[in-house]
């Protein structure tokens, strides 16, 4: 098991998280850019000192700023497929693999041997001794994966393992190295910003949001009950903070929102795009969340169009083209918004 | 590119000024006896000077190598207090006129210098010996070597260093196997410069080490003895200097040829 509790100040980066993994399971530190997430991989990796707290692997303390231990990077047992991949350019395929196992004081024969084992296993066997800049992005990447597992590691992490790959590419390495973690028996960590990657690679997610966890479980947790502003813009769906009383959700911009859930005290709430009316006047009938806004942005995404209400309370609406020519909505125009009580999810904070 | 007319007094200014560098060399050119040309260089003072010159540049350059490449990593890495006032002086001898080098390098090393007595004491000497010559020469030249290498280092992806790193090499391997080949485009230039500045390399030589045929005369120093007894013999030696300044602006292309 991996026990990490690492901060870090890098230039406006204050790092200051907990995260831990077992071997059982992949575990995505999810984030957009700059949240901290490849410093938190280089702190576990040894390349980035901490400022506080401490590394652990089953039990062996790698690191304790308070107890000044701190095992060098070359120490670790721990194998980094790095953004980019950075293959030793000057080295053939077979010699990057190889480097690790030479480092570890293996003779050139037997490295190259281990080397040639791993490039046959991870399906490159036929780029051993070409130069990196020859190899297609697929191709750079399992030979990262493989000079990473040759080593043997205990822990392997990934710093946004497709992001250097075109989109058309992405689809089939994704699923190759999908299964290549799954035949790796010890703790995976993968850094990304892609959502897609988290939830196709990760079984539990942990979200990084300028330099604290923010959320942490399993992809569907993460995308039914959205703690951040960050994760609900991911999903697509209403996020707001108020405080609830006896189904009231008071927000702080003074609106009231209805709900069917019993949760009092500081609460979520989230509202699908889909699960949003717009009309022309005022509802009649049951909805007790109704509201008067102007649309301030129309999206067209497939053969839905996203539209953007701002008024008492900011919400996206989730309508058909052909609603939109009946609403005659246009930007700036006036359009009233209801939402089911029972369409509200209401979570604690 | 721009086809507009360039102004005429720039076309003239800049004609003049590639002329002011061409002429000499055409004179040289048009000067040297070639029907004589292997007999003048066959001369025992030749041959002397330039088995001499030789010895000492690559002498020098392979003593720069040897300090000057751990210098530029330190520069490049290390952020010690002071590093730019340290680095200015191990740049100095490149701007300094050669000569104060070489009275600096004697007022150092000199018998009745400031090191002398105690390097006599232990049988090192240097001045009007070859030795002293090879350290002249490193003395102006490192510092191109130093300067080149630290560029590369810096401009160099760090993050190699961090790929090899948890691959499981400490800070030693990571040098000798990463870093090094990874600016060795650097460190061959640096080495080739330097080489270039300790074969031309005329006044520190002269004032340190003095001008003994065989132990110290380089071929600048027998260029400038021949001009006085033998004009062709300091002409033939002149053009072995550019045909080396040539071919290194040639194989150095791309860092001469292109525009900046």
């Amino acid at each position: 098991m991996l026990k990490t509790k690492v901060a870090a100040r890098l230039g406006t980066l204050d790092l200051d998280v907990a995260v831990d993994a077992t071997p059982g399971e992949i575990v995505a530190v999810l984030g957009p850019n700059g949240a901290g997430k490849s410093t938190f991989l280089r702190a576990v990796s040894g390349l980035v000192p901490l400022d506080r707290g401490r590394v652990e692997l089953d039990g062996v303390v790698l690191e304790d700023a308070s107890g000044g231990i701190r095992v060098p990077p070359e120490r670790r047992p721990i194998g980094v497929v790095f953004q980019d991949y950075l293959l030793f350019p000057h080295l053939s395929a077979l010699e990057n693999v190889a480097f690790g196992l030479r480092a570890r004081g293996m003779t050139a024969r037997q490295a190259r041997d281990r080397a040639g084992s791993w490039l046959d296993r991870l399906g490159v066997s036929e780029c051993a001794d070409s130069r990196p800049l020859t190899l297609s992005g697929g191709q750079a990447q399992r030979v990262a994966l493989a000079r990473a597992l040759a080593i043997d590691p205990r822990v392997l992490l990934l710093d946004e393992p497709l992001a250097a790959l075109d989109a058309s590419a992405r689809g089939t390495v994704r699923r190759d190295l999908r299964r290549h973690l799954a035949s790796f028996a010890g703790i995976r960590i993968v850094v990304t910003h892609d959502p897609l990657e988290a939830v196709t690679l990760a079984d539990r997610l942990v979200i990084l949001e300028s330099g604290r966890v923010v959320q942490t479980g399993s992809s569907a947790e993460v995308t039914q009950r959205p703690r951040s502003r960050y994760v609900a813009d991911l999903v697509g769906v209403n996020l707001f903070r108020g405080v609830a009383t006896a189904g009231h959700v008071a927000l702080p911009g003074g609106a009231v929102v209805h709900s069917a859930d019993g949760v009092d005290g500081d609460v979520f709430a989230t509202i699908h795009p889909r699960a949003v009316a717009l009309h022309r006047t005022r509802p009649e009938g049951s909805p007790r969340n109704v509201w008067h806004g102007r649309a301030s942005a129309l999206d067209v995404q497939g053969d839905r169009v996203r539209v953007g209400v701002e008024g008492e309370m900011r919400i996206v609406a989730e309508i058909t083209p052909a609603a939109v020519r009946d609403l005659g909505l246009a930007e700036g125009g006036e359009v009233w918004v209801s939402v089911k009580a029972t369409e509200i999810s209401v979570y604690p904070a | 590119m721009s086809s507009e007319r360039p102004p005429v007094p720039f076309v003239v200014l800049a004609a003049i000024g590639v002329a002011f560098v061409v002429m000499p060399l055409v004179g040289l050119l048009s000067r040297a006896p070639w029907q004589t040309a292997v007999g003048d260089l066959g001369t025992p003072e030749a041959a002397t000077a330039l088995r001499l010159s030789i010895v000492v540049s690559l002498a020098a350059t392979a003593l720069a190598l040897g300090l000057g490449v751990p210098l530029a990593w330190v520069y490049a890495r290390v952020a010690f207090p002071g590093r730019d006032i340290v680095r200015a002086l191990t740049t100095l001898p490149m701007i300094l006129p050669p000569v104060v080098g070489g009275v600096a390098l004697l007022f150092a090393f000199g018998r009745r210098g400031l090191f002398g007595p105690a390097l006599d004491a232990i049988g090192i000497r240097l001045p009007f010996t070859t030795a002293g010559a090879i350290l002249a020469a490193t003395f102006v030249a490192m510092p191109f070597l130093v300067l080149t290498v630290e560029a590369g280092l810096r401009s160099m992806d760090r993050r190699y260093e961090d790929a090899a790193r948890t691959l499981g090499a400490g800070r030693w391997l990571v040098f000798r196997r990463v870093t090094l080949p990874l600016i060795a485009p650097s460190v061959f230039a640096g080495a080739v410069l330097c080489w270039a500045r300790a074969l031309g390399e005329f006044g520190a030589t002269i004032t340190f080490a003095g001008n003994l045929p065989g132990t110290t005369q380089t071929l600048p120093l027998a260029v400038y003895i021949a001009l006085e007894t033998r004009p062709e013999v300091a002409i033939m030696l002149s053009l072995v200097l550019l045909a080396v300044a040539l071919a290194i602006l040639v194989v150095m292309r791309d860092r001469f040829l292109r525009a900046l």
